[in-house]
């Protein structure tokens, strides 16, 4: 533990602030600007581990373990959710034969 | 109350005979053939009679004088507890008597008179909801029980008397009848709050023990007994609540004997005689009570003098001799009221039934200018009709003689004056109903074409019943002038608390026998005079009439002057609301809201049009508006 936050230290806490930034903004603005529901579910799944990393990093510097514990956690929720948005995928291709999110307009009243 | 008595369940069954017809006969409308509804009704009612026989016969040998019988809990919030519960006593007993008994005999009769009409299954269905809700009246051991049955009487009333419905009159007049009990049904709700307030209770047993604690002329009691004398004025037609009831004519003559005459009227004789023990705290309201009988009394019987249609005058009758018994319950002889009542079903119900009886002879027609000479055609009608008048009139032996004779000696015993009212309303009495009986059946058949016949036996058998009873239920309590012992009187000592009067004493008691016996024959005599001998016929329409005569012939234009001063303003007020008020006003603000709600859903109903993408950009948007919110705070 000690030597995973010691190394973890070597890199200036700024940079993880900025990478874990600069990865949410990538999958944030693939969320909004991609039609392809595969890309959609990558993009959210980068801005997941943006944040797991910045959580991570943090936890170390604080010489705090809880946070790291965490990461495990929202590791096996986006694993669960991942599963459920392939399926809906799945579901998504037999039906209209395409994954374009915006065929999916028929979901309202 | 004390150990139950075998056999008291039975109680359960007098109501549920009525019902049970009611659910037959109402929901197989459709199925049951014609006259069978008529029978499977009498046969109930008539259950419904040997039952209340039965239940008599356990109470007396029981020794006991009253008994509650609970069939569920009925409200039970806080510490409020009210029951849905039965009170067998002598006087429950004596009402149900006369309700399933006269009840009986008028389905009977019924099946006669409605023959062939379109709608007879629905007429027995109501008649039975009508008796059901009657013996929940008169059997209920709370008010609030005894407030079900009388708002089912009323609608039954308003159903019975709208019978022939296609009749816009018929409607009015039913509507007419339900407004004026509404009034009245609404001081008697105000009274039993109130009541509730006072005692935190509405079952007799309790209001009573707890009210006999209090003192004579306590206020909340004064104004518990006025506000509940306003429901019994509505209910009973007394001034000024009465012009519904000669109006409620318009119903089948079965309906008039049953509800307007011989049970439902009487409701509030029987309500005020339960609650005894209030009136005997409330001097000031008995003394209301007194005015406002005697002057019905005397007011419905002038009117009565004149009016031509033959269930008009029974009408006023029933308004007049209902004057009395209020009169007798103002005087604190509760027990005479109800004697009074019960003879008075007898005989009325029998003269209803006769006038039914002749206008089906007569193929509908109803004015009695234009009968006359009937006397041959009719035997058994006409025996059965003198009867009964004589008993009205009041001569002896006749059942009216005693009950009406016990009323105005309490009166002398009470105030001279009083006495001399009373009287003299009895002798109208008498000289409108032998008009009655002269202009129907002496004489010369004055309409041209008609051929009166003698009705089925179905009808004449109730007739010759109730003329039984009417000669005879008078011995039921015969005064001790005579030998007798007040049976009926002593009977009904358990249940209402008679004011002890002073007796009078038996040489002047008989002085005022003879005294009315001898004004009444001169009464007999001059309508004799006047009506067989002369064969004065009344005036027709528009033919001219002295000034009192059109007075008492237009009925003293009381109800001309309730539409001026009630029905008038009235309706200009609501027409007023309806044109200014609703449409100015209301409306544009109901429409305003309207037109705004499905505008604006209008606009936004643009934003969920299922765009995917755009909802992600919305949620994003959100959030960073919220991020930013919250870090410039």
């Amino acid at each position: 533990m000690k030597d995973i936050s010691s190394a973890i230290q070597v890199i200036p806490l700024d940079h993880y602030i900025l990478l874990s930034v600069t990865l949410f903004s990538i999958g944030l603005l693939g969320v909004l600007f991609r039609r392809n529901t595969i890309i959609i579910l990558m993009c959210i799944e980068l801005m997941f581990n943006s944040v797991n990393l910045l959580v991570a990093a943090f936890s170390a510097y604080h010489s705090d373990p809880s946070g790291q514990v965490f990461v495990f956690f929202i590791m096996i929720v986006a694993a669960a959710e991942v599963a459920v948005g392939l399926s809906i995928l799945v579901m998504m291709k037999r039906n209209v034969d395409s994954v374009d999110i915006n065929l999916l307009n028929r979901l309202k009243w | 109350m004390v150990g139950s008595i075998p056999f008291i369940n039975l109680a359960y069954l007098v109501p549920a005979f009525p019902l049970l017809g009611f659910l037959i006969t109402g929901l197989a409308n459709k199925r049951l053939k014609h006259n069978h509804a008529g029978i499977i009704a009498s046969i109930l009612i008539s259950l419904s009679f040997i039952v209340s026989v039965i239940l008599f016969f356990v109470l007396r040998n029981s020794g006991q004088d009253a008994a509650t019988i609970t069939l569920f809990n009925w409200i039970a919030v806080g510490n409020m507890n009210i029951p849905f519960a039965f009170l067998i006593d002598h006087l429950s007993l004596t009402m149900m008597l006369v309700v399933t008994g006269v009840g009986a005999l008028i389905h009977i009769y019924s099946i006669g008179y409605m023959h062939g009409d379109e709608r007879v299954n629905s007429f027995f269905a109501q008649m039975n909801l009508f008796t059901f809700s009657m013996l929940l009246l008169v059997m209920g051991a709370n008010y609030l029980v005894l407030f079900i049955g009388w708002e089912g009487v009323g609608l039954c009333s308003y159903l019975l008397i709208g019978f022939w419905f296609k009749n816009p009159a018929f409607n009015y007049a039913a509507r007419k009848a339900f407004i004026m009990n509404r009034i009245g049904d609404l001081g008697f709700i105000l009274g039993i709050i109130l009541l509730f307030y006072t005692f935190k209770s509405v079952s007799f047993s309790e209001v009573f023990a707890q009210a006999s604690t209090l003192k004579i002329g306590t206020p909340a009691i004064t104004l518990i007994t006025l506000l509940l004398l306003v429901g019994a004025v509505g209910k009973s037609a007394q001034i000024p609540l009465y012009t519904w009831l000669p109006d409620a004519m318009a119903g089948p003559t079965p309906v008039s004997a049953l509800i307007h005459a011989a049970t439902m009227v009487t409701a509030g004789i029987y309500m005020i005689a339960r609650s005894s023990i209030l009136y005997n705290l409330a001097p000031v309201t008995l003394n209301v009570i007194i005015a406002i009988g005697l002057t019905t009394a005397i007011l419905a019987a002038i009117i009565g003098l004149k009016q031509n249609d033959i269930k008009k005058v029974l009408a006023y009758s029933t308004v007049s001799q209902l004057g009395y018994m209020f009169l007798a319950l103002g005087l604190g002889a509760y027990s005479t009221a109800v004697f009074h009542l019960t003879t008075h079903a007898f005989f009325k119900a029998l003269l209803f039934l006769g006038a039914g009886s002749i206008i089906h002879a007569m193929g509908g027609e109803q004015d009695i200018r234009n009968m006359g000479g009937l006397r041959k055609k009719m035997p058994i009608t006409y025996f059965t009709f003198l009867a009964a008048t004589l008993a009205i009139s009041g001569i002896p032996p006749f059942s009216g003689f005693f009950s009406k004779d016990m009323i105005l000696s309490k009166a002398f015993g009470n105030n001279i004056i009083l006495y001399i009212l009373a009287l003299g309303g009895a002798l109208i009495t008498c000289f409108y109903m032998f008009r009655l009986l002269y202009l129907v059946f002496f004489g010369e058949q004055r309409l041209a074409g008609a051929h009166p016949h003698e009705s089925p036996r179905v009808m004449t058998v109730p007739l010759m019943i109730l003329a039984v009873l009417a000669v005879f239920g008078g011995f039921l309590n015969i005064p001790s002038l005579f030998g007798g012992n007040l049976s009926f009187s002593t009977f009904l000592q358990s249940a209402t608390f008679s004011k002890v009067s002073e007796e009078i004493s038996s040489s002047t008691e008989i002085g005022l026998i003879l005294l009315s016996m001898t004004l009444l024959c001169l009464v007999i005599w001059l309508a004799y005079h006047r009506f067989v001998q002369k064969a004065v016929v009344p005036a027709a329409e528009g033919e001219s009439m002295s000034f009192f005569s059109k007075l008492i012939y237009n009925k003293f234009y009381i109800d001309e002057f309730y539409a001026v001063v009630f029905e008038k303003p009235f309706s200009s007020f609501s027409n007023f609301l309806f044109k200014k008020v609703e449409t100015n006003v209301l409306n544009p603000i109901v429409d305003g809201i309207g037109d705004a709600t499905s505008t604006l859903g209008s606009l936004t109903r643009k934003l969920q049009r299922g765009n995917i993408s755009f909802y992600l950009f919305a949620m994003v948007a959100g959030i960073l508006l919220f991020i930013i919110f919250i870090l410039t705070i």
